[in-house]
């Protein structure tokens, strides 16, 4: 099918994310194909292929190439584009501390998808959670049209020269990147009034030979580090800058770095990240009708963390939920994690459960997250819930007599 | 910033090394490690264990060891002739192993 600029698409997430790219304009795209990112990078080539899209697409033998060429082109001051997922950002995982310590703002997409072994195709969140920590911006969506919408904000967003930061863009493996949805298509002309072309001083060139990339010695890493860490903070609030003017112009606002849903006066708060946030939020209108004061937090981004905006979204709520499609083994979702961290430093101190489920494509139902609020509202009672639940096990786990 | 032309030795030849001053405010720190080309902080050669000698009597400016030197601290003088930057000297001996001559020559350096 002809991916063509037109008002409305039909289109998968992988597809919306190749025509977010192409609105954006890279100069570079360098790519390896993985199960389930390779219908982006397959659009993208077709669209240089066919010259809808002023791109050099360079073919690479594997991710570590894919993000070292990515970062190459970045440094000469070129917008770069890579996309992956699983095993292959795992093998990118070097890449990446040199592509955010260097600050060079290359965007990537991300197809969340389960951590071998065992080997899986299937989506869930532990590929990307596992590298929270390595200097990038990361984002997660819910839909395709956010999907396609993230790509414009994210260079807008790691381009800033406040930030020079390169963004990571989640989506769900297959729940997102291969169901099909209808897609508003922003005009090429309003895309460029928004996104102006890439400048930085962090660049290789002719007239300014620079040294790029050095060693640092410990008199003065910490310093580089401390300004990457800062870096990240002047992230938060221009977020929400790029996402109000992006909704000024395009009409679609996604709330900044989080959405909440019927969280006002609600006594049961769900957090979310991703996909799972559609199901969840139809399970709060059902129980809103039975008269459940739930609601539910849309959690954005994960890097820059947004402490502020998530305290005062849970505000008086009895107890929060945080649904991880992943766990850190030993411990606990690395999400509810990062939520508790949040609460603990401003000493809130209500219930607080974690619930992991979905892992490795296992389907995550209605009644399951029914459930979850279920347990919610029987640990403000007095009832003994887990901080730590695995929801939807297919087997008993109860200590054999 | 300086320009790179701004940090070589009067003759254009060599690098010259800079003091760093180091910075009062994180603002002032260049975005990430990337700093003007050419710009030495630190002279660095501590490590050397042999000294390379030249013997310009025998050199005959085939300029092989200004070819394979990995550190580039070997330099041209006018037209004819080599002379080694000791401040960024390693004493790696390639000069001396791979001149035809035989015109280098590695000798100990002692803690005079």
């Amino acid at each position: 099918m002809k991916l063509d600029n037109s008002k409305k698409l039909f289109v998968s997430g992988d597809e919306a994310v190749a025509l977010g790219v192409r609105l954006a304009r890279p100069h570079v795209i360098s790519a390896y194909p993985i199960t389930p990112q390779t219908v982006v990078v397959e659009r993208l080539s077709e669209m240089v292929e066919d010259r809808s899209l002023d791109a050099d697409f360079m073919h690479v033998e594997s991710e570590h190439s894919a993000l070292s060429a990515a970062m190459g082109a970045s440094a000469v001051g070129a917008r770069a584009f890579t996309a992956t997922s699983s095993q292959g950002l795992l093998y990118m995982a070097e890449v990446l501390s040199y592509c955010s310590g260097g600050r060079f703002p290359v965007v990537m997409m991300n197809a969340n998808r389960a951590l071998a072994l065992p080997w899986s195709i299937f989506g869930d969140q532990s590929d990307s959670l596992l590298l929270l920590g390595s200097g990038w911006i990361q984002c997660y969506v819910e839909d395709a049209q956010e999907a396609l919408d993230m790509m414009i904000q994210a260079y807008k967003i790691a381009e800033n020269s406040q930030i020079l930061t390169p963004f990571m863009v989640n989506l769900d493996g297959f729940i997102l990147t291969h169901t099909y949805e209808l897609v508003d298509i922003p005009k090429q002309s309003q895309v460029d009034d928004f996104l102006p072309p890439f400048t930085t001083p962090n660049k290789m060139s002719l007239e300014n030979p620079m040294n790029l990339g050095f060693s640092s010695t410990p008199a003065d890493n910490l310093e580089f580090k401390y300004q990457q860490h800062q870096a990240l903070l002047n992230a938060l609030p221009i977020i929400e800058e790029v996402d109000d003017e992006f909704g000024d112009r395009f009409g679609r606002y996604y709330g900044g770095v989080l959405e909440t849903y019927q969280t006002d006066d609600a006594d049961f708060v769900m957090i979310t990240v991703g996909s799972i946030t559609g199901t969840t939020r139809v399970v709060v209108n059902t129980l809103r009708e039975e008269g459940k004061k739930v609601g539910l937090i849309k959690l954005r981004y994960l890097r820059p963390m947004p402490e502020e905006a998530l305290l005062e979204a849970i505000g008086d709520a009895k107890a929060i939920g945080v649904i991880d499609k992943d766990i850190s083994f030993g411990h606990e979702g690395t999400i509810f994690t990062n939520v508790n961290s949040a609460l603990a430093k401003s000493s809130v101190a209500i219930k607080k459960h974690n619930f992991i489920c979905g892992m490795g494509g296992r389907n995550i139902s209605k009644n399951d997250i029914k459930e979850m609020y279920k347990l919610l509202e029987d640990s403000t009672k007095g009832k003994d819930v887990p901080a730590v639940n695995f929801i939807n096990l297919n087997t008993s786990v109860s200590e054999v007599e | 910033m300086k320009k790179t032309k701004d940090m070589l030795s009067e003759d254009g030849t060599r690098p010259v090394k800079q003091e760093f001053v180091k910075r009062a405010h994180i603002s002032e720190y260049p975005t990430g490690p990337g700093f003007t080309a050419g710009h030495l902080a630190d002279i660095n050669a501590g490590w050397r264990a042999f000294r390379p000698i030249i013997d310009l009597k025998k050199c005959i400016s085939c300029y092989k060891c200004y070819m394979v030197c990995p550190d580039g601290v070997i330099f041209k003088i006018g037209t004819k002739g080599v002379a080694v930057d000791y401040d960024y000297c390693k004493g790696c001996g390639v000069c001396a192993n791979e001149c035809p001559v035989k015109a280098i020559t590695m000798i100990k350096e002692t803690l005079d």
